[in-house]
Order: C-alpha cells, then structure tokens, then sequence
C-alpha cells in the first residue's frame, strides 16, 4: 500500500473505533479525557488545561436505559449518549460538557446529572443571538468559568501562553482539515465517503498535535497526486453522515463527496479565526461569524446560498442531505434551502438516515437512481 | 347598576377585539409585530405597537379542528411531521393568509424569545425570511444553576434595550419610559390577578375546572400588558372566590372527586374529548406547569429585574428547580394523580415528563399515566388510548384512597 493509503487506513481506523482510539491517546499522552457532546464546544481551553477533548456523537447502540428518560421521538444521537453513559461506555471520561443547542439537548441537561451521577457534569451554554454584541461578553464570562472547571480536573493552570499556545494548534488543525476536505473532494477514489468521514472522526477521539501531523501529510501526499474522477460528486449536507454501511452505499456506487455541510464535519473548522483579540475572544468570534449552522440563529438565513456556492465551487453534480430524524433544527431548514436549491436548479436527494440503522436496502435503489440522473 | 358582565364574556369580547383591532391596524398603514407568548410584551404595549401571537392563532385553529389543512400545506413544502404543530400551523398560515378560527395581519417584524423554546428561533426565522423582515430575538440561556445568573441577566437586558431600539424604528418614536414604568406596573398587575385566580383553584372543591383556566391562558398571552387584562383577571378572580366562599365546586352536576396536575399544553383539537372523560370520573384539573409561565414579577422600572424574570422559565431551569415547582404544585393543590401530556409538539417539556413523574411519585405517592397526544395535530392522539390511560389513573387513586382510608 501506499503511503497515503497507509496513512489514510490509520486514521480511518482510529475513527471507528473510538473507545480503543480514546485510550490508546490517553496512554500514550497522559492526559485525562473529557466528552464534548455536539455541536460546538471550545475544545481549546480544554487542550490548554492538559486534557484530551473528547467528542461524544452518539454511536450504533440499543436503547433500553435511555428510554427511561426520553420519548421514543427524541433524536437518537442524544438518546445513544445517554444510554451509553448510562451503561458505562464513558467511563473512561474525567467529565462531560454539555451544550444547549437545542430544545433536545436542554433536556438532557436536566437529565444527566440524574442519569449518570457519577459523572462530573459541566454545562457549556453558548448564546445563539450572534448580532448582540452582549453574547460576546457572556461568552467571555463563561470560558472563564469553564477554564476554572478544567483546571480543577486536570490540576494544570491554562496559563495565556498556554491557550495562546492550543488555539495555534486548533488554528493549525482547522486549516489542515479544510484542505484535507478539499483535496478529499479532487481525490475521491484515494478517499472515499467512507475513508473521508472516519478520517475526520478520528480527530475527534486522537490529541489534536499527533492528529493534525498525521492530516498534514495526508494532504501532502494528496497534493502531489492528480486530481481523479468518480463516478459523481454530492456534497453532504445535514447534521452527520452515519452509518457506515449509508457511506459505503455512496461508495459502492462511485459517488465521491466533493464538499460537506455536516455539523460534525466541515462546520467544526470552516470558520477562520479573527486575527485579533484575547484568546478567548477568538474563540467567541469564531462562534459569533459561523455561518450557515442550524443550531445558531442566523437572520436571513444563509444556507441555502452556501449550499448552491458549495456545488459550485467544489464542482459537485448535487447535494445528498443526511436528515436525522427528531433533528428539529435541521427539520426546519430543509423546506428553506430546499426552495433556493431548486430554484438554482440543482439535484437534491433527501434522506432520512439513523446510526441505529440495521438496512440501508431502501436507501440503495434512492441513491442509485440520484447517481443515474446527476451522472 | 347593570348587572356585571361575566369574565368569560369579557374574554371573549377582548380576545376578538385583540384580533379584529390588529387587522383593523394594518388596514390604516401601522406596524403589527408577530412575537412569541413568553415575551417582554410591554416594550410593544408601551409604544403602542400591535401584536399578535401565533402560537395562540395556532391554538385557536386546533381547538377548531382546523389545523389539518394547515399541517397538510407545511407538509408539501417539506416540513417533518416530528416538528412542533404550532409552528407548521403557523408557516402554512403565513402562506394561506386565511383561516376560519381568526385572522391574524402579516407582520413587520417579529419579536422571538427563546426563553419558551429553541424551535421559536427556527420557526421565526423562517418566517422573516419569507417576509422578508427584520427578526428580533431575545436569547434566553439554559440555567444550569438553580438560579438565573448574573451573566444571563446581562445578556438577556443587553437584547432587551436591543429590541426597543429596533421596535422605536418600527413605531416611528422613541419610547417614552415613564409610559414603559406604567405598563410595567399594569403587566406585573395583571400577573399576580392570574396568579391569585389560577392559586384559588387549591381550594377543595377547587372553585372552577382546569380545562376552564386553559381558555384564559389565551387572554394571559394577549392582554397581559393592558387595563383590559386587569378587568378580566381581576372579575375571574372575584366570580372563582365567590365560588370558593360559597363552597361552589367546578361541576353542578358532578362531585370533584379526585384532583389531579395536567402537565403540558391542553390537547386542542380533542378538548372536549379529554374534558369529558375527566370529567365523566369525577377528575378535576386543578392546576398545570402553564399558569405559572405567565406569572411573571420584577421590580417596575428595572430591566434587570425583568430579564431576569423572563429568563427564568420552568423550561430553562435545572432538575433541582424543576422538582421543587412540581413538588410545590403538586402539594399546594393537595393533586392525588397527574396526566402527562406526551405532546409530540413540545419536546423541551416531554423529555423531563419522565423523570419528573418518578420524584413525584416517589416524594408524594402521587399517581400519574401518560397519554400520546399534540396541541394542534390531531393525528398523534387516540381517544382509546387516551380513556385507558386515565382509567388506570382512576383505579391507582382510588387504590391510594382506600390505603388512606384504610390505614393499609
């Protein structure tokens, strides 16, 4: 095999196995480990505390503990980590942060500390109106809070050289990832949808130096490759793009992913820095330029507009959207940039796709007939 | 004198007149703001600004059983079934424009706070990019603390003096503060007349029934801010303490024979059916998490105060919080059952039904089922699940009764 193949084959690994990956780094690193459920979560000042962010997205797990808590309409990523840090999957956590994107996630909020008591829970509640120059200031106040709680666990200062010194290396790490998502796009034979999205995975369970170096010279490699064809090219569009044996059908059928949309992908690290300001305040304004995320309120929604750029410029034939049932965000942009994306006269295929999902056979004759026609 | 008109009366008069006067404003050029039903209404009422509530719309059109035509219009555009049936209710009507409930004007801008929800950000956004207008929000932040922190006070006055800013764009005027003061003061008014009317139903018999209160949960959304509000709060609090003081019960034909907390919104399209079958066993619906959304207190002339008010929701507070209200609740109204409302609507207040009916129980012995149901989509609820569900709930209270009865 060839080095990138290797390379590739490596982290592709690392991502689908999260509990070996998140043990082997713990060992190797020494650091103890804290779970960051979605969307966003300022892993940096946990990196600069000396603890290894960890993120929780769920997973191909039975609910039965879970239930005890959650309707069956609740969305099944909230619904597999609670379960799983019920059952003791998390373990190996120090703690876990908890965000307030949503209606779902609020809810868990209240729940967890119940569910799982032995578990250290900290909250990590970011504003959502991002034209109130005030959200900025609050930010500020809860990173600082939020610094305290992981000094506690890991007993290290997150000293300003320290923090300066991590959002260097998740500056690094995103523009590493954005050019890894490009040159994945121009090479989708060498990464296929399956490879692409476990590759960005592991970066969620690996420490982000070790992680990056790796990414660096996957993309390096792939630099000085030609670009290739596949069969067709979609970008994805949704809050993930699981399960694996969905990727594989995307796959199988020659269709690379030229672009993402994915909150758990290209969202995380498609946002620059502003080059100004305390560490801190880099950190907010990231949060507070994001554009296009559901989980943030966004005046006039762009969406829609960055969809039909993002096929443009990545030279995609359409966009494949990755519905996650019970996702209400996501449920209520789909009709808005469905309307901007017809109207610009591009393919769509929606589906509506679980990580508990056992059969794709209904999604495969769907995606095959997309292929045939974008072809 | 003439004899004194009755609250229900008044409701009804004042809740067409909230509808036919913001038509009536629109038609002559003025600005009408749709905003949510948890929100700093003074800011408009002081700058005389017309309101109007969709989720009450929304409500309205349920009750009528008219919501499939609106759900079945959302749906082709491509709204999920799983999303709140207000919202979809809401977006199809922004298309439709006509309804045989209410009408309500398009609006000029929108008010949102997401103090009663995050589907309240999506859902308006939406709507201010179909209108094209400008979206106010007012963020309320998850309280993970028992109480409402300094930094959310902060944070939630900041967008608060945003919105008046924008809303002085809207009218054409600056806001006059001392009018805001007075408003203030009427708006805190009206809270602690729906507070003292809504506490009187603790009595035994309690004076009125729940389902009853549910129909004034549209006036406390709409008049909350004004005089009218004042008038109708304060007669339905004296006509509920006549009754208390006459030891008149919530049925005439009926004993109040077990009392019992609705948590959730009331099921709109099957109201009468849910009613009924309440009622049939001798269930009283004494009081619900709702009243008390709308009991909203701070000191008058102090935006602090008020932020922190609304930022302080039952939805927005921590487990601990949330015990200690439904303790307060289910004590206070001395309730022997509880009916939870599963409403696939309303997922902020669903999924802590669970654990919340496992304290209570555990603290209080107090009874409690779940049925499947929704505010305004007809098509989750089954009227046999439904009767089955609160027949159970009849036998665990009465198997309570008889233990205390019984000393078993």
């Amino acid at each position: 095999m060839s080095q990138v193949q290797d390379l590739i084959g490596a982290l592709s690994g690392a991502g689908k196995n999260p509990k070996e990956t998140v043990l082997d780094e713990m060992k190797r690193t020494g650091k103890k480990a804290v779970g960051c459920f979605p969307i966003y979560v300022p892993e940096e000042i946990i990196h600069a505390a000396g603890l290894l962010p960890v993120g929780l997205w769920g997973g191909n797990t039975e609910f039965k503990e879970a239930d005890k808590y959650f309707q069956s309409f609740c969305c099944s990523i909230m619904r597999a980590n609670v379960e799983q840090g019920i059952r003791g999957t998390y373990d190996m956590l120090s703690a876990v942060v908890i965000t307030s994107y949503c209606d779902t996630l609020r809810a868990v909020l209240v729940n967890w500390p119940v569910a799982v008591p032995n578990m250290k829970t900290i909250p990590m509640i970011l504003p959502q109106n991002r034209i109130e120059p005030a959200a900025v200031e609050f930010m500020l106040e809860k990173f600082e809070i939020f610094r305290g709680e992981m000094e506690s666990i890991s007993g290290i200062k997150a000293t300003e050289s320290m923090l300066e010194e991590s959002f260097g290396l998740y500056e690094r790490y995103r523009a590493a990832m954005r050019d890894f998502t490009e040159l994945a796009g121009t090479h989708p034979k060498t990464v296929n949808a399956v490879d692409r999205h476990y590759v960005i995975k592991a970066g969620y369970f690996m420490d982000k130096e070790a992680y990056t170096e790796k990414i660096e010279q996957i993309n390096t490699c792939l630099k000085g490759m030609p670009d290739e064809k596949a069969g067709a090219k979609v970008v994805l569009t949704g809050l993930l793009a699981e399960p694996e044996n969905f990727l594989e059908l995307l796959a199988e059928n020659g269709i690379g992913v030229a672009a993402d949309d994915l909150a758990q992908e290209s969202r995380q690290f498609r946002t620059k820095s502003r080059p100004d300001g305390s560490v801190f305040e880099r950190i907010a304004y990231r949060y507070m330029d994001l554009r296009g995320c559901t989980f943030f309120y966004e005046e006039m929604k762009a969406r829609g507009q960055m969809l039909i750029d993002m096929v443009k410029q990545s030279g995609a034939d359409g966009i494949l959207v990755c519905m996650y049932k019970f996702c209400d965000p996501e449920e209520f942009d789909y009709p808005v940039y469905k309307k901007e994306v017809e109207a610009a006269q591009i393919p769509m295929l929606y589906l509506e796709i679980e990580q508990q999902m056992d059969s794709v056979e209904q999604l495969r004759t769907r995606i095959q007939s997309f292929k045939e026609m974008i072809m | 004198m003439d004899k004194k008109i009755s609250s229900k009366k008044m409701l009804k008069e004042m809740m067409a007149e909230h509808y036919s006067d913001a038509l009536k404003r629109k038609a002559e050029g003025k600005p009408v703001v749709w905003a949510t039903s948890i929100i700093p209404q003074e800011l408009m009422e002081a700058l005389d600004i017309a309101v109007v509530y969709p989720e009450n719309h929304a409500a309205a059109i349920g009750a009528r059983k008219d919501a499939p035509v609106f759900i079945n219009h959302a749906e082709a555009n491509g709204y999920s079934v799983d999303i709140c049936s207000y919202a979809r209710v809401n977006m199809a009507y922004a298309d439709i424009l006509e309804s045989e409930a209410e009408n309500i004007p398009i609006p000029d801008m929108i008010l949102s706070g997401s103090n009663i929800c995050c589907t309240a950000i999506k859902w308006y956004e939406n709507i201010a990019k179909k209108f094209n207008i400008p979206m106010v929000l007012i963020d309320s932040p998850f309280n993970m603390s028992y109480d409402v922190s300094a930094e959310s006070v902060k944070y939630i006055r900041k967008q608060i003096e945003n919105a008046i800013t924008q809303l002085e764009k809207l009218a054409g005027r600056k806001m006059d503060y001392d009018r805001l003061k007075e408003v203030m003061k009427v708006s805190n008014e009206n809270a602690i007349w729906w507070k003292k009317a809504t506490d009187l139903l603790a009595n035994k018999p309690s004076p009125t029934n729940g389902f009853d209160m549910f129909n004034y949960m549209a006036p406390i959304v709409c008049l909350r801010g004004n005089e009218k509000g004042t008038r109708l709060f304060k007669t339905w609090y004296e006509e509920l303490q006549a009754n208390v003081d006459n030891g008149v019960g919530p049925w005439q034909d009926q004993e109040e024979k077990y009392r019992v907390l609705w948590d959730g919104i009331a099921c709109w399209p099957y109201l009468k059916d849910t009613y009924v079958k309440l009622k049939s066993n001798g269930i009283n619906v004494v009081t619900s998490t709702y009243p008390e959304s709308w009991t909203l207190l701070y000191e008058v002339g102090d935006l602090d105060s008020m932020a922190r008010a609304y930022g302080g929701l039952y939805v927005l507070r921590s487990i601990d919080y949330i015990t200690d209200r439904l303790s307060a609740l289910a004590t206070g109204f001395k309730v022997d059952g509880i009916v939870f409302h599963s409403n696939r609507s309303c997922k902020g207040m669903d999924f802590k039904q669970f654990e919340i009916a496992r304290r209570l129980e555990s603290k209080f012995g107090v009874k409690y089922v779940f049925f499947d149901g929704d505010q305004t989509d007809p098509s989750t609820f089954s009227l046999a699940q439904y009767e089955t569900r609160i027949q159970a709930l009849v036998e665990m209270m009465e198997g309570n009764r008889q233990r205390e009865v019984h000393g078993i």
